[in-house]
Protein backbone atom coordinates (compact mmCIF):
# COMPACT_ATOMS: atom_id res chain seq x y z
CA UNK A 1 0.00 0.00 0.00
CA UNK A 2 2.93 2.50 1.02
CA UNK A 3 3.99 1.99 -2.65
CA UNK A 4 1.10 2.61 -4.35
CA UNK A 5 0.64 5.73 -2.14
CA UNK A 6 4.02 7.00 -3.14
CA UNK A 7 3.70 6.16 -6.59
CA UNK A 8 0.66 8.14 -6.38
CA UNK A 9 2.60 11.33 -4.75
CA UNK A 10 4.66 11.15 -8.06
CA UNK A 11 1.88 11.62 -10.22
CA UNK A 12 0.36 14.42 -8.30
CA UNK A 13 3.44 15.97 -8.19
CA UNK A 14 4.14 15.98 -12.36
CA UNK A 15 0.30 17.84 -12.34
CA UNK A 16 1.89 21.01 -10.78
CA UNK A 17 5.18 20.91 -13.29
CA UNK A 18 5.35 22.88 -16.16
CA UNK A 19 5.15 20.50 -19.25
CA UNK A 20 7.87 20.56 -21.70
CA UNK A 21 6.57 19.62 -24.64
CA UNK A 22 5.96 22.31 -27.77
CA UNK A 23 2.70 22.53 -30.03
CA UNK A 24 4.86 21.35 -32.86
CA UNK A 25 3.64 22.68 -36.11
CA UNK A 26 3.12 26.35 -34.80
CA UNK A 27 5.70 26.47 -32.58
CA UNK A 28 9.48 25.49 -33.51
CA UNK A 29 12.18 24.63 -30.98
CA UNK A 30 15.06 25.89 -31.46
CA UNK A 31 17.87 23.84 -33.69
CA UNK A 32 21.60 23.44 -32.72
CA UNK A 33 24.32 25.27 -34.68
CA UNK A 34 25.33 21.59 -35.41
CA UNK A 35 21.60 20.17 -36.36
CA UNK A 36 22.50 17.77 -39.72
CA UNK A 37 19.26 18.14 -41.90
CA UNK A 38 20.25 17.39 -45.25
CA UNK A 39 22.87 18.34 -47.17
CA UNK A 40 23.15 21.36 -49.58
CA UNK A 41 25.22 23.29 -51.95
CA UNK A 42 27.14 26.93 -51.24
CA UNK A 43 26.87 29.68 -52.83
CA UNK A 44 29.84 31.94 -53.33
CA UNK A 45 28.20 35.28 -53.69
CA UNK A 46 31.62 37.50 -53.90
CA UNK A 47 31.80 35.98 -57.66
CA UNK A 48 28.19 34.94 -58.12
CA UNK A 49 28.88 31.50 -58.71
CA UNK A 50 28.38 28.38 -56.56
CA UNK A 51 31.77 26.79 -54.76
CA UNK A 52 31.54 23.40 -55.71
CA UNK A 53 33.82 22.15 -59.01
CA UNK A 54 32.45 19.12 -59.76
CA UNK A 55 34.90 16.84 -58.19
CA UNK A 56 32.95 13.69 -57.92
CA UNK A 57 34.93 13.61 -53.76
CA UNK A 58 31.01 13.44 -52.33
CA UNK A 59 30.10 11.32 -54.63
CA UNK A 60 32.75 8.83 -54.08
CA UNK A 61 32.87 8.92 -50.26
CA UNK A 62 28.97 8.70 -50.37
CA UNK A 63 27.81 5.46 -48.50
CA UNK A 64 24.25 5.56 -49.60
CA UNK A 65 24.95 6.87 -53.48
CA UNK A 66 22.49 9.62 -53.23
CA UNK A 67 24.83 11.83 -54.99
CA UNK A 68 25.35 12.52 -59.03
CA UNK A 69 27.71 15.28 -60.16
CA UNK A 70 29.09 16.39 -63.19
CA UNK A 71 31.20 19.44 -64.01
CA UNK A 72 32.07 21.89 -66.62
CA UNK A 73 34.75 24.05 -67.73
CA UNK A 74 33.80 27.37 -66.20
CA UNK A 75 32.92 30.21 -68.24
CA UNK A 76 33.52 33.24 -65.64
CA UNK A 77 37.13 31.55 -65.41
CA UNK A 78 37.55 32.37 -69.37
CA UNK A 79 36.26 36.02 -68.52
CA UNK A 80 38.85 36.13 -65.69
CA UNK A 81 36.36 36.55 -63.38
CA UNK A 82 36.50 33.02 -61.38
CA UNK A 83 39.19 31.69 -60.28
CA UNK A 84 37.70 27.50 -60.92
CA UNK A 85 38.91 26.23 -63.90
CA UNK A 86 35.79 24.02 -63.73
CA UNK A 87 32.47 24.36 -62.21
CA UNK A 88 29.69 22.13 -61.01
CA UNK A 89 27.22 21.66 -64.31
CA UNK A 90 24.72 19.26 -62.65
CA UNK A 91 23.77 17.96 -59.06
CA UNK A 92 20.96 16.00 -57.81
CA UNK A 93 20.71 14.70 -54.20
CA UNK A 94 18.06 12.24 -53.57
CA UNK A 95 16.88 13.02 -50.16
CA UNK A 96 15.02 10.21 -50.07
CA UNK A 97 17.92 8.00 -49.65
CA UNK A 98 20.46 10.22 -47.96
CA UNK A 99 21.40 8.76 -44.46
CA UNK A 100 22.71 12.40 -43.48
CA UNK A 101 26.25 10.93 -42.42
CA UNK A 102 28.25 13.98 -42.70
CA UNK A 103 30.75 12.62 -45.13
CA UNK A 104 30.29 14.38 -47.99
CA UNK A 105 30.80 17.85 -46.13
CA UNK A 106 33.69 16.06 -44.12
CA UNK A 107 35.90 14.66 -47.11
CA UNK A 108 34.57 18.24 -49.62
CA UNK A 109 37.96 20.48 -50.42
CA UNK A 110 36.49 23.70 -51.14
CA UNK A 111 33.40 23.70 -48.03
CA UNK A 112 31.19 23.82 -50.98
CA UNK A 113 28.46 21.68 -49.39
CA UNK A 114 27.09 21.77 -45.84
CA UNK A 115 24.91 20.01 -43.59
CA UNK A 116 21.09 22.25 -43.58
CA UNK A 117 20.88 23.40 -39.72
CA UNK A 118 17.51 25.39 -40.41
CA UNK A 119 14.12 23.98 -40.29
CA UNK A 120 13.85 23.86 -43.63
CA UNK A 121 15.42 21.07 -44.13
CA UNK A 122 13.70 18.98 -41.92
CA UNK A 123 10.01 19.83 -43.22
CA UNK A 124 10.56 18.54 -46.31
CA UNK A 125 7.30 16.45 -46.91
CA UNK A 126 6.22 15.51 -50.32
CA UNK A 127 3.36 13.57 -52.10
CA UNK A 128 5.60 12.16 -54.95
CA UNK A 129 8.63 10.50 -53.95
CA UNK A 130 10.45 11.97 -57.50
CA UNK A 131 10.32 14.94 -55.81
CA UNK A 132 12.78 14.22 -53.06
CA UNK A 133 14.95 14.58 -55.63
CA UNK A 134 16.96 17.60 -56.02
CA UNK A 135 18.41 19.39 -58.82
CA UNK A 136 21.49 22.04 -58.36
CA UNK A 137 19.08 25.03 -58.52
CA UNK A 138 16.72 23.77 -55.62
CA UNK A 139 20.22 22.54 -53.85
CA UNK A 140 21.83 26.12 -53.74
CA UNK A 141 18.43 28.55 -53.54
CA UNK A 142 18.45 28.77 -50.13
CA UNK A 143 21.68 29.78 -49.13
CA UNK A 144 21.32 31.98 -52.27
CA UNK A 145 18.43 33.78 -51.24
CA UNK A 146 18.91 33.85 -46.80
CA UNK A 147 21.52 34.02 -45.06
CA UNK A 148 22.27 30.56 -43.31
CA UNK A 149 25.11 30.05 -40.27
CA UNK A 150 26.38 26.61 -41.94
CA UNK A 151 28.77 24.52 -39.47
CA UNK A 152 31.16 22.54 -40.99
CA UNK A 153 34.20 21.12 -38.50
CA UNK A 154 37.65 22.14 -38.98
CA UNK B 1 -30.73 -38.60 -17.97
CA UNK B 2 -27.87 -36.82 -19.25
CA UNK B 3 -25.13 -38.81 -20.88
CA UNK B 4 -21.70 -37.48 -19.24
CA UNK B 5 -19.38 -37.06 -21.98
CA UNK B 6 -15.54 -36.88 -21.83
CA UNK B 7 -14.16 -33.88 -22.28
CA UNK B 8 -10.91 -33.20 -23.86
CA UNK B 9 -8.94 -30.55 -23.98
CA UNK B 10 -6.79 -29.00 -26.49
CA UNK B 11 -3.66 -27.16 -26.70
CA UNK B 12 -4.16 -23.90 -28.85
CA UNK B 13 -2.07 -21.98 -30.86
CA UNK B 14 -1.75 -18.12 -30.48
CA UNK B 15 0.34 -15.48 -32.69
CA UNK B 16 2.15 -12.65 -30.98
CA UNK B 17 3.07 -10.28 -33.07
CA UNK B 18 4.76 -9.17 -35.79
CA UNK B 19 2.23 -6.54 -35.24
CA UNK B 20 1.41 -6.66 -31.47
CA UNK B 21 2.16 -3.34 -29.04
CA UNK B 22 4.23 -5.05 -26.91
CA UNK B 23 6.95 -7.04 -28.66
CA UNK B 24 9.34 -3.88 -29.33
CA UNK B 25 9.29 -4.23 -33.01
CA UNK B 26 8.16 -6.55 -35.54
CA UNK B 27 9.12 -9.66 -33.66
CA UNK B 28 6.51 -12.85 -33.82
CA UNK B 29 6.27 -15.35 -30.97
CA UNK B 30 3.82 -18.73 -31.48
CA UNK B 31 2.14 -19.62 -28.78
CA UNK B 32 1.35 -22.90 -27.64
CA UNK B 33 -1.42 -22.54 -24.79
CA UNK B 34 -2.63 -24.76 -22.74
CA UNK B 35 -5.75 -22.66 -20.92
CA UNK B 36 -3.44 -19.41 -19.71
CA UNK B 37 -0.48 -21.40 -19.12
CA UNK B 38 2.21 -21.06 -22.01
CA UNK B 39 3.08 -24.08 -22.87
CA UNK B 40 5.49 -23.83 -25.69
CA UNK B 41 7.23 -20.14 -27.54
CA UNK B 42 8.48 -20.22 -31.10
CA UNK B 43 10.04 -17.27 -32.06
CA UNK B 44 10.20 -16.16 -35.82
CA UNK B 45 12.73 -12.89 -36.16
CA UNK B 46 13.80 -11.73 -39.43
CA UNK B 47 11.46 -9.55 -39.88
CA UNK B 48 13.70 -6.45 -39.90
CA UNK B 49 16.57 -7.97 -41.57
CA UNK B 50 18.38 -5.51 -43.96
CA UNK B 51 21.70 -7.19 -44.76
CA UNK B 52 23.77 -5.00 -42.31
CA UNK B 53 26.72 -7.06 -42.32
CA UNK B 54 27.02 -7.18 -45.88
CA UNK B 55 26.77 -4.10 -46.99
CA UNK B 56 29.51 -3.20 -44.90
CA UNK B 57 31.95 -5.55 -47.09
CA UNK B 58 31.33 -2.49 -49.47
CA UNK B 59 32.07 0.41 -47.16
CA UNK B 60 34.94 1.30 -46.06
CA UNK B 61 36.45 1.92 -42.66
CA UNK B 62 34.53 5.65 -42.08
CA UNK B 63 31.47 4.78 -44.18
CA UNK B 64 30.94 1.66 -42.11
CA UNK B 65 29.87 3.54 -39.42
CA UNK B 66 27.07 4.49 -40.10
CA UNK B 67 25.27 1.32 -40.41
CA UNK B 68 26.82 0.49 -36.81
CA UNK B 69 24.25 3.12 -35.50
CA UNK B 70 21.50 1.57 -37.42
CA UNK B 71 21.56 -1.95 -35.54
CA UNK B 72 21.33 -1.15 -31.66
CA UNK B 73 19.33 1.99 -32.39
CA UNK B 74 18.94 2.79 -28.53
CA UNK B 75 23.01 2.71 -28.22
CA UNK B 76 24.29 3.97 -31.32
CA UNK B 77 27.55 5.33 -29.48
CA UNK B 78 28.19 2.74 -27.73
CA UNK B 79 28.15 0.20 -30.88
CA UNK B 80 30.41 3.18 -32.74
CA UNK B 81 32.75 2.48 -30.43
CA UNK B 82 33.08 -1.22 -30.84
CA UNK B 83 33.25 -0.79 -34.39
CA UNK B 84 36.05 1.66 -33.73
CA UNK B 85 37.35 -0.17 -31.38
CA UNK B 86 37.65 -2.74 -33.69
CA UNK B 87 39.19 -1.16 -36.39
CA UNK B 88 42.24 0.47 -34.57
CA UNK B 89 43.24 -2.60 -33.41
CA UNK B 90 42.93 -3.86 -36.58
CA UNK B 91 44.93 -0.31 -38.24
CA UNK B 92 47.08 0.13 -34.93
CA UNK B 93 45.80 3.62 -34.45
CA UNK B 94 46.65 5.39 -31.45
CA UNK B 95 43.16 6.90 -30.12
CA UNK B 96 44.42 10.15 -28.00
CA UNK B 97 43.12 10.58 -24.34
CA UNK B 98 40.59 13.34 -24.60
CA UNK B 99 38.77 11.69 -27.64
CA UNK B 100 38.68 8.65 -25.01
CA UNK B 101 37.32 10.44 -22.29
CA UNK B 102 34.85 11.94 -24.63
CA UNK B 103 33.88 8.52 -25.93
CA UNK B 104 33.60 7.74 -22.72
CA UNK B 105 31.03 10.28 -21.48
CA UNK B 106 29.04 10.02 -24.25
CA UNK B 107 28.96 5.86 -24.11
CA UNK B 108 27.77 6.69 -20.38
CA UNK B 109 24.98 9.20 -21.29
CA UNK B 110 24.07 6.96 -24.08
CA UNK B 111 23.62 3.89 -21.65
CA UNK B 112 21.11 6.00 -19.35
CA UNK B 113 18.84 6.83 -21.99
CA UNK B 114 18.85 3.02 -23.33
CA UNK B 115 18.08 2.19 -19.83
CA UNK B 116 15.62 5.01 -19.61
CA UNK B 117 13.91 3.41 -22.57
CA UNK B 118 14.10 0.18 -20.82
CA UNK B 119 12.25 1.40 -17.87
CA UNK B 120 9.71 3.33 -19.69
CA UNK B 121 8.62 0.54 -21.86
CA UNK B 122 8.19 -1.65 -18.98
CA UNK B 123 6.26 -0.42 -17.31
CA UNK B 124 3.84 -0.44 -20.18
CA UNK B 125 4.46 -4.07 -20.85
CA UNK B 126 3.49 -4.84 -17.21
CA UNK B 127 0.07 -2.58 -17.79
CA UNK B 128 0.84 0.79 -16.58
CA UNK B 129 -0.16 2.62 -19.09
CA UNK B 130 2.23 5.22 -20.60
CA UNK B 131 2.82 7.22 -17.29
CA UNK B 132 6.20 5.60 -16.81
CA UNK B 133 7.29 5.69 -20.11
CA UNK B 134 6.34 9.54 -20.67
CA UNK B 135 8.25 9.88 -17.30
CA UNK B 136 11.39 8.28 -18.60
CA UNK B 137 10.97 10.37 -22.07
CA UNK B 138 11.10 13.58 -20.85
CA UNK B 139 14.22 13.14 -18.45
CA UNK B 140 15.32 11.18 -21.68
CA UNK B 141 15.09 13.95 -23.77
CA UNK B 142 17.61 16.51 -21.50
CA UNK B 143 20.62 13.86 -22.73
CA UNK B 144 19.24 13.45 -26.32
CA UNK B 145 19.84 17.43 -26.51
CA UNK B 146 23.16 16.98 -25.64
CA UNK B 147 23.60 14.10 -28.23
CA UNK B 148 22.08 16.98 -30.61
CA UNK B 149 24.38 19.48 -29.47
CA UNK B 150 27.22 17.41 -29.79
CA UNK B 151 27.17 15.30 -32.87
CA UNK B 152 23.90 17.38 -34.64
CA UNK B 153 21.92 14.09 -35.11
CA UNK B 154 19.15 12.95 -32.75
CA UNK B 155 19.83 9.45 -33.44
CA UNK B 156 22.29 8.37 -35.93
CA UNK B 157 25.24 9.79 -34.68
CA UNK B 158 28.01 8.82 -36.67
CA UNK B 159 30.68 10.92 -33.99
CA UNK B 160 32.88 8.69 -33.48
CA UNK B 161 35.79 7.56 -36.15
CA UNK B 162 38.92 4.96 -35.91
CA UNK B 163 41.05 6.80 -33.99
CA UNK B 164 39.03 9.52 -32.47
CA UNK B 165 35.79 11.35 -32.55
CA UNK B 166 35.25 13.44 -35.54
CA UNK B 167 34.82 17.35 -34.06
CA UNK B 168 35.36 18.47 -30.80
CA UNK B 169 32.72 18.92 -28.49
CA UNK B 170 31.11 22.00 -28.17
CA UNK B 171 32.65 24.33 -25.55
CA UNK B 172 29.89 24.74 -23.30
CA UNK B 173 29.86 21.00 -22.95
CA UNK B 174 31.29 20.14 -19.62
CA UNK B 175 28.49 22.58 -18.23
CA UNK B 176 25.47 21.49 -20.14
CA UNK B 177 26.47 17.88 -18.60
CA UNK B 178 27.07 19.11 -15.35
CA UNK B 179 23.32 20.81 -15.71
CA UNK B 180 21.67 17.77 -16.97
CA UNK B 181 22.93 15.10 -14.19
CA UNK B 182 20.88 16.21 -11.34
CA UNK B 183 18.14 16.54 -13.72
CA UNK B 184 18.52 13.25 -14.62
CA UNK B 185 19.09 11.93 -10.98
CA UNK B 186 15.87 13.34 -9.83
CA UNK B 187 14.00 11.62 -12.70
CA UNK B 188 15.36 8.71 -11.52
CA UNK B 189 14.29 9.02 -8.83
CA UNK B 190 10.61 9.59 -9.53
CA UNK B 191 10.40 6.32 -11.72
CA UNK B 192 12.35 4.87 -8.64
CA UNK B 193 9.44 5.89 -6.10
CA UNK B 194 7.23 5.16 -8.98
CA UNK B 195 7.81 1.69 -9.81
CA UNK B 196 10.35 -0.17 -7.54
CA UNK B 197 7.67 -0.59 -4.65
CA UNK B 198 4.65 -0.12 -5.98
CA UNK B 199 3.05 -3.35 -5.26
CA UNK B 200 1.41 -3.74 -8.69
CA UNK B 201 4.43 -3.73 -10.38
CA UNK B 202 6.20 -5.95 -7.90
CA UNK B 203 3.34 -8.68 -7.80
CA UNK B 204 3.26 -8.77 -11.34
CA UNK B 205 7.37 -9.12 -11.81
CA UNK B 206 8.76 -10.86 -8.83
CA UNK B 207 9.18 -14.18 -9.48
CA UNK B 208 8.65 -14.23 -12.96
CA UNK B 209 10.56 -15.65 -15.81
CA UNK B 210 13.66 -16.71 -13.34
CA UNK B 211 16.87 -18.07 -14.88
CA UNK B 212 19.71 -19.40 -12.77
CA UNK B 213 23.25 -18.54 -13.55
CA UNK B 214 24.17 -21.60 -14.92
CA UNK B 215 20.96 -21.66 -17.51
CA UNK B 216 22.05 -17.63 -18.09
CA UNK B 217 25.98 -18.67 -18.95
CA UNK B 218 25.04 -21.95 -21.28
CA UNK B 219 22.17 -19.06 -23.58
CA UNK B 220 24.87 -16.93 -23.49
CA UNK B 221 23.35 -13.80 -22.07
CA UNK B 222 25.51 -11.26 -21.41
CA UNK B 223 24.32 -7.43 -19.98
CA UNK B 224 21.64 -7.08 -17.75
CA UNK B 225 20.56 -10.03 -18.02
CA UNK B 226 23.76 -12.13 -16.85
CA UNK B 227 24.02 -9.75 -13.96
CA UNK B 228 20.29 -10.32 -12.50
CA UNK B 229 21.18 -13.72 -12.25
CA UNK B 230 23.76 -13.16 -9.78
CA UNK B 231 27.16 -13.31 -12.13
CA UNK B 232 29.02 -10.02 -11.90
CA UNK B 233 30.21 -10.49 -15.82
CA UNK B 234 30.46 -6.35 -17.30
CA UNK B 235 33.32 -6.51 -19.65
CA UNK B 236 34.26 -2.66 -18.40
CA UNK B 237 35.76 -4.47 -15.16
CA UNK B 238 36.69 -7.76 -16.23
CA UNK B 239 38.60 -7.07 -19.99
CA UNK B 240 38.88 -3.29 -19.76
CA UNK B 241 38.81 -1.73 -22.67
CA UNK B 242 39.25 2.58 -23.27
CA UNK B 243 39.96 4.35 -20.23
CA UNK B 244 37.43 2.21 -17.67
CA UNK B 245 40.06 0.78 -15.75
CA UNK B 246 40.28 4.45 -14.36
CA UNK B 247 37.02 4.48 -12.74
CA UNK B 248 35.51 3.56 -9.96
CA UNK B 249 32.28 2.16 -10.28
CA UNK B 250 30.00 -0.87 -8.87
CA UNK B 251 28.46 -3.91 -10.70
CA UNK B 252 25.38 -4.08 -9.60
CA UNK B 253 24.06 -7.64 -9.60
CA UNK B 254 20.59 -9.28 -8.88
CA UNK B 255 19.92 -12.77 -6.57
CA UNK B 256 17.23 -14.49 -8.62
CA UNK B 257 17.13 -14.10 -11.82
CA UNK B 258 13.47 -12.98 -12.51
CA UNK B 259 12.16 -10.16 -14.43
CA UNK B 260 11.83 -7.55 -11.23
CA UNK B 261 15.86 -8.19 -10.75
CA UNK B 262 16.73 -6.86 -14.12
CA UNK B 263 14.28 -3.95 -13.87
CA UNK B 264 16.60 -3.56 -10.78
CA UNK B 265 20.05 -4.26 -11.97
CA UNK B 266 19.75 -1.86 -15.32
CA UNK B 267 18.09 0.74 -12.47
CA UNK B 268 20.89 0.96 -10.76
CA UNK B 269 23.05 0.86 -13.23
CA UNK B 270 21.93 4.07 -14.60
CA UNK B 271 23.29 5.44 -11.24
CA UNK B 272 27.11 3.49 -11.90
CA UNK B 273 26.72 5.23 -15.32
CA UNK B 274 25.88 9.03 -13.54
CA UNK B 275 29.30 8.38 -11.39
CA UNK B 276 31.57 7.10 -14.61
CA UNK B 277 30.17 10.68 -16.10
CA UNK B 278 30.87 12.45 -12.70
CA UNK B 279 34.17 11.49 -12.58
CA UNK B 280 35.10 11.53 -16.64
CA UNK B 281 34.37 15.15 -16.49
CA UNK B 282 36.62 15.75 -13.66
CA UNK B 283 39.22 14.41 -15.15
CA UNK B 284 38.30 15.66 -19.08
CA UNK B 285 42.23 16.26 -20.44
CA UNK B 286 42.42 19.19 -23.04
CA UNK B 287 43.92 18.20 -26.45
CA UNK B 288 43.98 16.67 -30.08
CA UNK B 289 40.56 14.64 -31.36
CA UNK B 290 42.25 12.69 -33.60
CA UNK B 291 46.36 11.53 -33.84
CA UNK B 292 48.11 13.42 -35.77
CA UNK B 293 48.83 10.95 -38.74
CA UNK B 294 46.11 9.74 -39.63
CA UNK B 295 45.41 8.72 -43.48
CA UNK B 296 42.88 10.16 -45.61
CA UNK B 297 41.80 7.18 -46.45
CA UNK B 298 42.10 4.44 -43.79
CA UNK B 299 44.25 1.23 -45.29
CA UNK B 300 43.97 -1.94 -42.99
CA UNK B 301 46.48 -4.88 -43.01
CA UNK B 302 45.49 -8.41 -43.06
CA UNK B 303 44.32 -9.90 -40.28
CA UNK B 304 41.50 -10.75 -38.16
CA UNK B 305 40.02 -8.86 -34.66
CA UNK B 306 37.61 -9.02 -32.75
CA UNK B 307 36.76 -6.12 -30.27
CA UNK B 308 33.86 -6.02 -27.91
CA UNK B 309 32.31 -2.98 -25.51
CA UNK B 310 29.48 -3.86 -22.71
CA UNK B 311 26.64 -2.25 -24.53
CA UNK B 312 23.47 -1.50 -22.60
CA UNK B 313 22.04 -4.81 -23.56
CA UNK B 314 25.24 -6.92 -23.25
CA UNK B 315 28.32 -7.63 -24.97
CA UNK B 316 28.45 -5.81 -28.83
CA UNK B 317 30.91 -7.48 -30.51
CA UNK B 318 32.27 -6.59 -33.71
CA UNK B 319 34.71 -9.19 -35.34
CA UNK B 320 36.38 -7.87 -38.83
CA UNK B 321 38.15 -9.84 -41.44
CA UNK B 322 40.29 -8.34 -43.84
CA UNK B 323 42.55 -8.99 -46.52
CA UNK B 324 44.08 -5.43 -47.02
CA UNK B 325 42.65 -2.73 -48.60
CA UNK B 326 40.17 -0.14 -47.11
CA UNK B 327 37.24 -2.35 -46.81
CA UNK B 328 36.29 -5.16 -44.34
CA UNK B 329 36.22 -8.46 -46.11
CA UNK B 330 33.78 -9.76 -43.85
CA UNK B 331 32.25 -7.90 -41.13
CA UNK B 332 30.36 -10.16 -38.24
CA UNK B 333 28.78 -8.35 -35.27
CA UNK B 334 27.93 -10.47 -31.93
CA UNK B 335 25.09 -8.78 -31.04
CA UNK B 336 23.70 -8.88 -27.69
CA UNK B 337 20.01 -8.74 -28.07
CA UNK B 338 19.69 -11.70 -29.98
CA UNK B 339 21.71 -14.39 -27.83
CA UNK B 340 19.83 -13.17 -25.08
CA UNK B 341 16.35 -13.44 -27.20
CA UNK B 342 17.77 -17.15 -27.69
CA UNK B 343 16.92 -17.76 -23.35
CA UNK B 344 12.87 -16.76 -23.89
CA UNK B 345 11.65 -20.45 -24.24
CA UNK B 346 13.43 -21.44 -21.17
CA UNK B 347 12.16 -18.41 -19.20
CA UNK B 348 8.60 -18.44 -20.61
CA UNK B 349 7.39 -22.07 -20.71
CA UNK B 350 5.24 -22.55 -17.74
CA UNK B 351 4.46 -18.95 -17.29
CA UNK B 352 1.14 -17.04 -18.03
CA UNK B 353 0.26 -15.27 -21.32
CA UNK B 354 0.47 -11.87 -19.73
CA UNK B 355 3.78 -12.92 -18.32
CA UNK B 356 5.29 -13.93 -21.54
CA UNK B 357 4.69 -10.08 -22.55
CA UNK B 358 6.79 -9.12 -19.41
CA UNK B 359 9.57 -11.78 -19.99
CA UNK B 360 9.87 -10.16 -23.69
CA UNK B 361 10.01 -6.68 -21.95
CA UNK B 362 12.19 -7.90 -19.62
CA UNK B 363 14.89 -8.96 -22.16
CA UNK B 364 14.91 -5.32 -23.58
CA UNK B 365 15.49 -6.84 -27.25
CA UNK B 366 16.15 -3.89 -29.84
CA UNK B 367 14.94 -5.59 -33.09
CA UNK B 368 16.82 -4.03 -35.59
CA UNK B 369 19.83 -5.88 -33.75
CA UNK B 370 18.69 -9.26 -33.61
CA UNK B 371 17.96 -9.08 -37.24
CA UNK B 372 20.69 -6.83 -38.50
Amino acid sequence: MIGILKAMYVTFAMTLRKPVTIEYPTKHREVPQRDRAFPILLWDKDVDEPFCTGCHACERACPVECMTVTMKDNPLHADDKSKRRKIIDEFWIDYGRCMRCNICVEVCNFEAIAMNNTWAGHELSKFDRNDLVLDLDQLLSQHKQEKIDTWVAE
Amino acid sequence: MVQQQELETVDININMGPQHPSTHGVFRMVLTVDGEKVIDVEPHIGYMHRGGEKLSENMDYRQGIGYQDRTDYLTQFLNEQAYCMAVEKLTKLEVPERAEYLRVILCELNRITSHLMFIGAFGIDLGLFGTSFMYAFREREYIQDIFEEVSGERMMYGYFRPGGVVWDVPENFVQRVREVLPQTKQGLKDLDMLLTNNEIFVARSKGVGAISAEDAIDWGLTGPMLRASGVPWDLRKDQPYSVYDRFDFDIPIGQYGDVYDRYLVRLEETHQSIRIVEQALEQLPEGPILPEKLPRKLRAPEGEVYAAVENARGEYGIYIVSKGGDKPYRLKIRSPSFSNLSALRTMTIGNYIADAVAILGSVDIVLCDVDR
